[in-house]
């Protein structure tokens, strides 16, 4: 009885004690407005860069990608009589972009979940503890270290032609710390609880994990590899070492000829575009286009995050 | 079905942290047996011993034997996983398994072990709710996901979960201390059907309920936190809760009565 009679109190008396104190919470007001200012600009300061690019890159590269043409023809016959009117496709572009990117997926996604699920379910001690360490320091390597690193190895150590697989190789390194820290977080949210009733099933721990662990936390695991995926579709250093840009359309990961992307289709015309008006609508244009892939990759990464949650 | 458990002097440790002290005792099959005691003084650990769930947390290790029928579950060559088939367990918060429908979560354990004939996994599915006293309310959304009940609901899937599998014996660590009293009568009342097919052990900090559905009690104690627990004793459930041998089970029983 006495206990309910205090609690009912507790709100009075703490009501009260605001009503004395009301100097302090005037100059608390000032604060609190004065931070909330800071705050507001410091948002508005940093939003002002993102709009400029959003603005330049659109304002001068989207009505290029509008052109279905931007979309079917690559750039074959660069160079030749008259070309210099058109200024046709980046076909070519977007599909090394995107085959290189799915290969480094291919690639990549099985090592890093890999070594994130040893690392959550398994991990015990100096390895474990190694392994994550390494996982650090790779995703602090440099683009045009790992890029380089691969070139040593594939041309200098094996003498082998360059194709753009190694290009995907040399991403791969840059997209297995990415995916692996978040397949990682994913596998950490997914309750012990679910486990426990698993084992206590009498499951065996490795069917566990492929039945209970990774359909729990498919999604998030998805969700981060898309956005690796749309972190080394931007990714530039591997290919200007690694893939030689050509201006035909090139769907052989294994051939010597060299495949173009996104960013080295800019790379091409950039020397051009103060001269020649159509390379800066090429330029323009690669750049929203990657922009686009990119954000719809983010896009379609957060929408499989939120429509196939898992709720607890 | 229903096994009797034997425990001899067993000595349970998380690390070099030694949590249980000591234990002896044994339990009949086909009986409900109540563990009861302070919090922290091992009621967990030790039943986790019974399934050889509690080496599942890192460190966890025991000395001494557990026989089930005459055959020690740490002997040598036994499989700790065909252990937790035959002594099943329910935790104190249901668990059900999110990415599954209600159907797939009572049949997980047989599917997860390789039963594929559908028939064969319907009949055993139904045949589970009906006996967690859940068939009536699911029957027409089997398809639709387990986490979508009800948390007593819940539990009686985990029940349902946790009996198509046959085990021998169920393990229950304070499965109602989630649900309201209306799913706590509900599982009650299963547990008491329950024991006519196996051996149930249960944990439950609520005396009334180790009182109505035990028939033998077990009391744990700790002398001090830090300290390991210890059996203090084992009797039939009238005789604990009426007239116990110990002095300290007396102290605590009517600490929580009165
Ligand atoms: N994972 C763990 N690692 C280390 N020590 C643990 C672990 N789990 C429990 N313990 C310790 O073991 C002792 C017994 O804990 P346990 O959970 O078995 O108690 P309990 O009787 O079930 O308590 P409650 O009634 O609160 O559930 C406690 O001292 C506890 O701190
Ligand atoms: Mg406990």
């Amino acid at each position: 009885m006495s206990t309910e009679v205090s609690a009912a109190e507790r709100p009075l008396r703490g009501s009260g004690r605001e009503l004395r104190g009301r100097s302090e919470s005037a100059s608390r007001k000032l604060r609190n407005t004065l931070a909330t200012i800071v705050m507001w600009g410091a948002f508005l300061v940093a939003l002002i860069p993102l709009i400029w690019i959003m603005w330049t890159v659109l304002s001068k590269g989207f009505s290029t990608m509008l052109d279905i043409v931007w979309w079917q023809k690559d750039q074959s016959g660069v160079g030749a009589a008259g070309f210099d009117k058109m200024i046709r496709g980046a076909r070519h572009a977007i599909v090394g972009t995107l085959l290189m990117s799915i290969a480094t997926s291919i690639i990549a996604v099985p090592l890093a979940v890999f070594t994130a699920i040893y690392l959550v379910e398994y991990g015990r001690g100096k390895l474990a503890r190694a392994i994550s360490f390494m996982v650090d320091i790779l995703s602090g390597v440099p683009s045009i270290v790992a890029a380089l690193f691969i070139y040593a190895v594939w041309v200098t150590t094996f003498g082998w032609r360059l194709m753009p697989v190694a290009c995907s190789l040399a991403l791969a390194l840059l997209m297995i710390p990415v995916v692996t820290r978040s397949t990682e977080e994913m596998l950490k949210l997914v309750p012990n609880e679910l486990r426990d009733a698993s084992y206590a099933l009498g499951v065996p721990k490795w069917k566990t994990i492929v039945k209970v662990v990774l359909p729990t936390s498919f999604s998030g695991i998805l969700t981060g590899v898309l956005l690796g995926f749309a972190r080394v579709a931007g990714e530039t250093a591997p290919l200007l070492l690694l893939a030689n840009y050509t201006p035909f359309l090139q769907q052989n990961l294994f051939s010597g000829n060299g495949m173009a992307a996104l960013p080295t289709l800019i790379n091409a015309n950039v020397q051009f575009m103060s001269a020649d008006k159509i390379s800066a609508d090429r330029v323009w244009g690669a750049a929203c286009t990657l922009i686009l892939i990119v954000l719809a990759i983010n896009l379609l990464g957060r929408l499989v995050g939120r429509f196939t949650k898992v709720k607890n | 079905m229903g096994k009797r458990i034997d425990v001899q002097d067993l000595h349970v440790y998380y690390g070099s942290f030694l949590a249980v002290e000591g234990v002896s005792m044994t339990i009949e099959p086909r009986s409900v047996t109540a563990f009861i005691g302070p919090s922290g003084c091992g009621k967990s650990t030790f039943l986790k011993t019974l399934n050889r769930m509690h080496e599942v947390t890192p460190g966890g290790r025991v000395e001494g034997k557990v026989l089930l029928d005459d055959e020690d579950l740490y002997g040598a060559n036994v499989d700790p996983v065909a252990v937790r088939r035959t002594v099943g367990m329910v935790f104190q918060r249901p668990n059900p398994f999110p990415t599954m429908s209600i159907a797939d979560n009572v049949t997980a354990g047989l599917r997860l072990n390789g039963v594929k004939d559908k028939k064969v996994l319907a009949e055993k599915a139904e045949k589970s709710l009906r006996g967690a006293n859940l068939w009536d309310e699911v029957k027409d959304r089997l398809n639709k996901p387990g986490a979508g009940l009800s948390g007593g609901q819940q539990q009686r899937l985990c029940i349902a979960r946790a009996i198509a599998v046959e085990p021998q014996v169920l393990l229950m660590d304070e499965p109602c201390s989630a649900l309201d009293p209306i799913s706590t009568g509900k599982v009650e009342d299963l547990i008491e059907e329950l024991k006519d097919d196996y051996t149930v052990v249960i944990v439950t900090h609520n005396m009334q309920q180790a009182a109505r559905v035990s028939d033998k009690t077990a009391f744990f104690n700790l002398k001090e936190t830090g300290k390991p627990g210890h059996l203090i004793e084992m009797d039939d459930t009238q005789k604990i809760f009426n007239n116990p041998s110990e002095r300290a089970t007396e102290d605590y029983i009517s600490g929580r009565f009165g």
